[in-house]
């Protein structure tokens, strides 16, 4: 199984995503939108980011197998103020938890989230029994695509980069924000 | 230094030593008024010559609190376990080794900080993972959190 073997129609088929196609606008402003989310999308640049294993996976994604700079993930940023997106990889615990929450606090708007693997988008292996792990990134940042995984391999990466990428590209410069509010 | 060897040096220095059977590693129990003049025998006899802490860890047992030293000599290439128990629960206290091996600072830093066992005669024994003013120390057997822990 890899990325190749799933099938067009079942990667377009989203109806989360389908919901933001709902928009409306005039034809200026739409243009205008598919030039600029066409120019977002394709450069999303990581924050330097990862607390555990999965954190490898990432740089498995970012080596010269997988390759995400091919779809435009250029280059991890190791300043919050420079990056767009930033890739949860990896258990956040209670005392990293601030440390988080100031890094995405830093990033510019617009930034989005990816919590990637078991540990970010539940707790994961850690959730029963422990005394310090944060239960899902997000409690403490918003998040816009989960990968799950335990770690995910970096074709799941790959495949929530591209769904982060459709996401975007259904942005407005009239409205922004209406991808959180039609959710 | 062979295994039989060491064991009879061993021995011959604290009589008290219980040993303890280990596939592995050569394993001695030490009565804990002891473990800080054995640990400088060990490290400066020239046919001992343990210069290298390698782990330093703190075990619940229930019955009784343990710190176990694994050592391990650089030039002749042996290696040895020390275990030392303490069946107080609140105020347990051992020896520091931390003027014989440097790295046992932060060891026991971590033993004291998740396990609770105290060190006499540390530089700064102070919390090393958790925040000052955690209560309790969480890799206790009997640690309970109501609030952040979901028991299966």
């Amino acid at each position: 199984m890899g990325i190749k073997n799933i099938k067009e129609t079942e990667f377009r088929d989203n109806e989360t995503l389908d919901l933001f196609k709902q928009s409306g606008g005039n034809i200026l402003l739409t243009t205008l939108d598919a030039v600029m989310d066409w120019g977002r999308s394709n450069s999303i640049w990581p924050l330097t980011f990862a607390t555990s294993c999965c954190g490898i996976e990432m740089m498995a994604t970012g080596a010269s197998r997988h390759d995400f700079s091919r779809f435009g993930i250029e280059v991890y940023r190791a300043s919050p103020r420079q990056a767009d997106m930033i890739v949860v990889a990896g258990t956040i615990v209670n005392k990293m938890a601030p440390v988080l929450k100031r890094l995405y606090d830093q990033m510019s708007d617009p930034k989005y989230v990816i919590a990637m693997g078991a540990c970010a988008v539940s707790g994961g292996p850690f959730f029963y029994n422990t005394y310090h792990v944060i239960r899902g990134v997000d409690h403490v940042i918003p998040v816009d695509v989960y990968v799950p995984g335990c770690p995910p391999r970096p074709e799941a990466l790959l495949y929530g980069i591209m769904q982060l990428q459709r996401k975007i590209k259904l942005e407005s410069l009239s409205n922004p924000r209406k991808t959180v509010e039609l959710i | 230094m062979d295994k039989e060897a060491l064991k009879e040096r061993i021995l011959g220095l604290i009589p008290d030593a219980e040993f303890q059977e280990n596939k592995q590693f050569l394993t001695f129990i030490i009565p804990p008024a002891k473990i800080h003049d054995l640990a400088v025998t060990l490290k400066t006899e020239a046919d001992l010559a343990f210069d290298y802490l390698f782990c330093l860890s703190g075990v619940d047992m229930v019955k009784f609190l343990e710190v176990v030293y694994h050592l391990e000599s650089t030039t002749l290439r042996h290696q040895l376990v020390l275990k030392v128990r303490t069946a107080d629960r609140e105020n347990g206290t051992v020896d520091t080794v931390c003027d014989i091996w440097h790295t046992a600072e932060f060891h026991e830093r971590e033993v004291y900080d998740l396990m609770g066992i105290r060190f006499a005669n540390h530089p700064d024994l102070r919390r090393l993972f958790l925040e000052e003013g955690w209560i309790g120390h969480p890799l206790r057997k009997d640690y309970v959190d109501e609030v952040n822990i979901v028991e299966l």
